[in-house]
């Protein structure tokens, strides 16, 4: 059996067509045909051994069998799993500098989607974990926070290619123990308002009763323009509350950090006041105690798999929240929230089998079609079918297998993560950065030379600049197969 | 005939009155003694920058300005000539943006300021938010705060820059840029434009615990509210002067209304970036501002001058080039995207000129001028025409800040701004000889040589020990020193990084001087003394007041009484 893996591992590679992985992606992709693997649609069933077309960067035939077209790359995927590319729903990659505006309460001014790092290496990282579309958020340090944006770890493409087309922005609320701050503080900060749960609750109030009063100002100014009257002058535009009042009209979605069933149902409450949704409940550890509540309001929970005590607030959490919110009737999803778990989404999403019994298409929709659901993405990604964007994961075990292990990963029909490029890279990677530094060493050598040309003791200066060879750094961030 | 005598005599005396009254008019008080108001450098290469280069050609100055330039150009009867056999004579080069010419730090706020700024706030609350106008003063004027005490004025024209464009340096809006010539007799004379640009920085710096902002995209945001409200409150005022009854008053902004004022004047807006993440992100946040906007740091611009050519954004290239520190780790490997910057940053004008990307030099961190031609010549070697070189320290700067018509190159009735050198500017061994500034000649005088030949090597890494009415402090001093005894290095102390301006061991006394920061304004600090063959003694002169210090190498001996134990040979 291994050995046949192993045969048909060579052809797989030898079969692969030098595809630019290491280049800026073409905006045309190829026309590609994944050939006799196992296709998890997670929406349409499984085909034990078929074929997809992908043309334009969709998804353009899945079947038993497929014809190839002419010039088509063909990737013989025999005994290799395919899957839709995984959707995290809380990820902190891809943000130039601090992940939280942290300084006031309400941060709302402050945007994810203006900093976005196309340079990020945990996009390609996560790429490597089969993850192609993120809800990149702001953190959890204000009771709101700031603005988020869903991203597709399109590697090689500069910052403004990377947000997802049609996706709604949201917004970042945070309940609980990380806002009020009542088991840390920042070195010289002074101590901020709110520093209770109740106070937690009034922040949040007391920004969308300025909110509400600031849409009504905007909404008489309109009127007025409308009316005819050209003198009036607008009200100030106030960056903080325009994404308020977007949340007020819809057009915004609130994700919001919570632990407790108290915090849990306090948001739900004063959502329903304001007039307001809550999209998704993010880590909700205590999720399962009120998921009757969460079906019934029609709000998505995304969580951690199994992580539990790390703060008083995170005790009652069990591995079984998933699996229970599930059965409720609540759209779950499984997140990382840490470019490192990131990396393994389709093994915490399995957990849910073992805790809960969630049946094998359940525990993968937490990480495909469940999010995409969550961010309103569903009709472009979470699921292999025809017509969807060619997100894919090829993996060489069931994707829920502790044995499995990313093959392939594509975005929009380009292949941005392929493993055995990768290993095969890293070579020429080594070399390029072993140059330039001895490239450095020699010219730093060269001035010392020239500035103390005539010097007594040149032999002096040798033991201050004598560095150790390089060591072979598997740690060290070197390998990234898609640096430009 | 007596009378007559007496006529004479009384005519010759009003005439030697005269002459000498001529003479002295003819000559009004300069600082080095006498100079003319008109001179001409005669048969010198001449490198006009907006024209071709002229061999044996003459430039003739009157009054501060180019009266004439060429190869025939006359030469005034009462001109001072200076023969310029073996010289070449170049436009005087431009710093396209620094902080040389301001000293004091940002002025302390005193009342009647603070009440100006904003609602009354201590100095010790932090920011709650954009209305607060955290780390902002874009009222500060550098033609306003100019001043003649900044030593660096005279290092700068020494390496050969006439011109700069300072700008205070700290905050988010910083303050107002102006063209300085570095010359003058009142600080105010420096002045050439007040107002030519308004840097913009989105650096958060290490305001963490201190108030909003205190993340990048915080900064990005208050940075979009301040240009949103500087436009509102301009319409909001003018309609509440139409008509006050029945609105609340629009409140008062210092940095709003500084800011418009220089939006008005069409003042450049300059957006620091430097890699490409950076650059591609100042594209659009100048199209959102919608304002006039140049590019300065763009290191990274080999990466993308396309795109900055295609917007047509105009990129000031920071000359200190990213480089490896000095105490490294060399455990510790860079990223290869680290590498890869260093290795091609100093390729990015070559890049630029290919892609048609408009661009100038300044010198970002350098503290030491002449670090910057050393600098354009590695760009020079990396693939840069050295025309286009020339001109981005000369023309290209001047047309950026709209004074190309006044300087920026050797033409007629352009300020007589120039570097006179024994050779080719980019030359390692060129020397320059006499800087014009506004037509006042400036002579560079060579750096003193040692007498005698140096007893020892100085070189290496010494660690100074010394106290000071602060208490106990150490600097470490790298010093190289070649075989005549000059003695070059840096020096490094809580104070900050210094290069040694100059410095030599001749027999067993050295000296050597930095200018450094010292509070309220730089100033020369100069340390001399005597090296025994193993260790440093004698003392820091700094404005007149002198302390003892002594240096020792760390690793070769800790102290002093183990210094005296190895002279005295007690092997251990």
């Amino acid at each position: 059996m291994n050995c046949l893996r192993f045969a048909v591992l060579t052809a797989f590679t030898l079969s692969v067509a030098s595809h630019a992985t290491l280049a800026t992606p073409p905006d045309a992709s190829p026309v590609i045909v994944i050939q006799n693997a196992t296709i998890l649609t997670v929406t349409k069933g499984t085909i034990e051994r078929g074929s997809i077309l992908i043309k334009d960067g969709k998804i353009s035939e899945v079947g038993p069998s497929v014809k190839a077209p002419k010039d088509a790359m063909v990737i013989d995927a025999e005994g290799k799993f395919v899957t839709p590319g995984i959707i995290d729903c809380h990820s902190h990659i891809a943000i130039d500098g601090s992940v939280n505006e942290g300084s006031i309460s309400v941060s709302s001014i402050a945007n994810t989607a203006e900093v976005l790092n196309s340079d990020d290496v945990d996009i390609y990282r996560d790429l490597a974990g089969g993850v192609t579309t993120a809800n990149i958020l702001h953190g959890s340090a204000n009771s709101i926070g700031g603005q988020t944006v869903v991203i597709k770890l399109r590697w090689g493409q500069p910052a403004s290619k990377l947000p997802f087309e049609g996706a709604l922005p949201g917004i970042k609320f945070a309940l609980g123990e990380n806002p009020k701050r009542s088991n840390f503080s920042i070195p010289g900060q002074p101590k901020r308002y709110p520093a209770t749960r109740m106070g937690v609750e009034e922040t949040i109030r007391g920004a969308f009763t300025e909110a509400r009063d600031y849409k009504n100002s905007w909404d008489a100014y309109n009127k007025k323009i409308a009316g005819g009257d050209k003198s009036a002058l607008p009200p100030r535009r106030d960056l903080r509350l325009d994404p308020l009042v977007e949340v007020l009209e819809g057009k915004r979605y609130v994700h919001s950090h919570c632990y407790r069933e108290d915090e849990i149902l306090m948001l739900l409450r004063v959502a329903k006041e304001f007039g307001f949704k809550v999209r998704t409940f993010q880590h909700v550890l205590e999720g399962y105690k009120v998921a009757d509540e969460l079906a019934t309001a029609g709000v998505g929970a995304s969580t951690f798999s199994d992580w539990w005590a790390y703060k008083v607030e995170a005790y009652d959490a069990i591995p079984y929240n998933a699996a229970l919110m599930t059965k409720r009737g609540v759209v779950v999803s499984i997140n990382s929230d840490d470019a490192e778990e990131a990396t393994h989404l389709n093994q915490e999403a399995a957990k849910s089998m073992k805790f809960g019994g969630l049946t094998h298409d359940q525990a993968l929709k937490l990480v495909t079609i469940n999010p995409a659901m969550q961010l309103g993405i569903d009709k472009r990604v979470g699921s292999i079918e025809v017509g969807k964007d060619a997100d894919l994961v090829i993996y060489d075990h069931d994707p829920l297998s502790a044995y499995a292990v990313v093959q392939k990963t594509f975005v929009d029909g380009h292949v941005l993560f392929d493993r055995d490029k990768d290993i095969a890279g890293r070579a020429a990677l080594e070399k390029e950065k072993n140059d330039l530094i001895a490239k450095e060493k020699a010219a730093a050598k060269k001035s010392e030379e020239k500035k103390g040309e005539q010097s007594k003791k040149p032999e002096e200066k040798k033991p201050e600049e004598k560095p150790k060879p390089p060591s072979s750094d598997q740690a060290a961030p070197s390998a990234n197969g898609g640096a430009q | 005939m007596r009378s007559t005598l007496g006529r004479i005599g009384l005519c010759a005396l009003l005439g030697a009155m005269v002459a000498i009254c001529l003479f002295v008019t003819a000559s009004p008080a300069f600082a080095q003694g006498g100079e003319p108001q008109y001179f001409a450098i005669r048969g010198a290469k001449v490198v006009p920058v907006s024209g071709p280069a002229m061999e044996d050609a003459t430039v003739v100055v009157a009054r501060g300005v180019i009266l004439a330039v060429g190869k025939d150009a006359a030469i005034p009867a009462d001109a001072w000539v200076i023969e310029g056999k073996g010289l070449t004579i170049y436009p005087g080069l431009v710093d396209a943006l620094t902080d040389v010419g301001l000293v004091t730090a940002a002025p302390a706020p005193s009342s009647e300021n603070a009440a100006a700024a904003g609602p009354a706030r201590r100095a010790e609350e932090a920011a709650r938010g954009p209305e607060d106008r955290p780390n902002s003063t874009p009222w500060r004027s550098a033609a306003e705060e100019v001043s003649l005490a900044d030593k660096r004025i005279e290092t700068w024209r020494s390496a050969g820059f006439t011109t700069v464009v300072s700008s205070p340096k700290t905050g988010f809006f910083p303050g107002q840029a102006a063209v300085l010539d570095l010359n003058g007799e009142r600080s105010g004379d420096l002045v050439v434009k007040a107002l030519v640009a308004i840097p913009v920085s989105t650096k958060p710096g290490s305001s963490f615990g201190r108030g909003f902002p205190d993340s990048l995209m915080g900064v990005i945001a208050y940075e979009h509210q301040v240009f949103l409200d500087t436009d509102w409150l301009t319409k909001a005022e003018a309609a509440y002067e139409k008509n006050p009854k029945g609105t609340a008053r629009p409140r008062y902004d210092r940095a709003s209304a500084a800011l418009a004022e220089v939006l008005e004047d069409h003042a450049t807006v300059l957006i620091s970036a430097n890699s490409a993440l950076e650059m591609r992100r100042a594209l659009e946040l100048a199209a959102r501002w919608k304002v006039n906007a140049a590019i300065y740091g763009g290191q990274a611009g080999y990466e993308m001058a396309d795109e900055l050519a295609a917007k047509k954004i105009p990129v000031l290239v920071n000359l200190k080039w990213p480089e490896a520190e000095k105490d490294a780790d060399p455990d510790q490997m860079p990223t290869l995207r680290t590498l890869r910057l260093r290795d091609r940053a100093p390729s990015t004008p070559a890049r630029f000129a290919k892609a048609g990307v408009k661009f100038a030099f300044y010198s970002g961190d350098s503290v030491n001028p002449k670090d910057l031609l050393k600098a354009v010549k590695k760009s020079i070697d990396a693939g840069l025409a050295p025309d286009t070189a020339l001109r981005a320290l000369t023309l290209s700067p001047a047309e950026l800040y709209g004074v190309s018509d006044r300087l920026g190159s050797i033409e007629k009735g352009k300020i007589a701004n120039l570097v006179v050198t024994d050779g080719d500017l980019f030359n390692e061994k060129t020397k320059i000889k006499y800087v014009f500034v506004d037509g006042r000649r400036y002579e560079i005088r060579e750096p003193e040589k040692p007498k005698d030949p140096p007893k020892g090597d100085i070189t290496g890494k010494w660690k100074l020990s010394y106290t000071t009415p602060e208490g106990a402090e150490e600097s470490t001093a790298d010093l190289t020193m070649a075989s005549d005894g000059t003695i070059s290095g840096t020096l490094s102390s809580k104070r900050g990084n210094a290069t040694i301006l100059s410095g030599y061991l001749t027999g067993d006394h050295f000296t050597f001087v930095i200018n450094i920061n010292i509070g309220q304004n730089f100033a020369d600090v100069t340390f001399s003394g005597t090296y025994d063959g193993i260790a440093l003694k004698g003392n820091i002169s700094v404005e007149g007041y002198s302390i003892d210090f002594i240096g020792t190498k760390p690793g070769a001996a800790s102290s002093l009484a183990q210094v005296a134990d190895l002279a005295q040979g007690d092997a251990r």
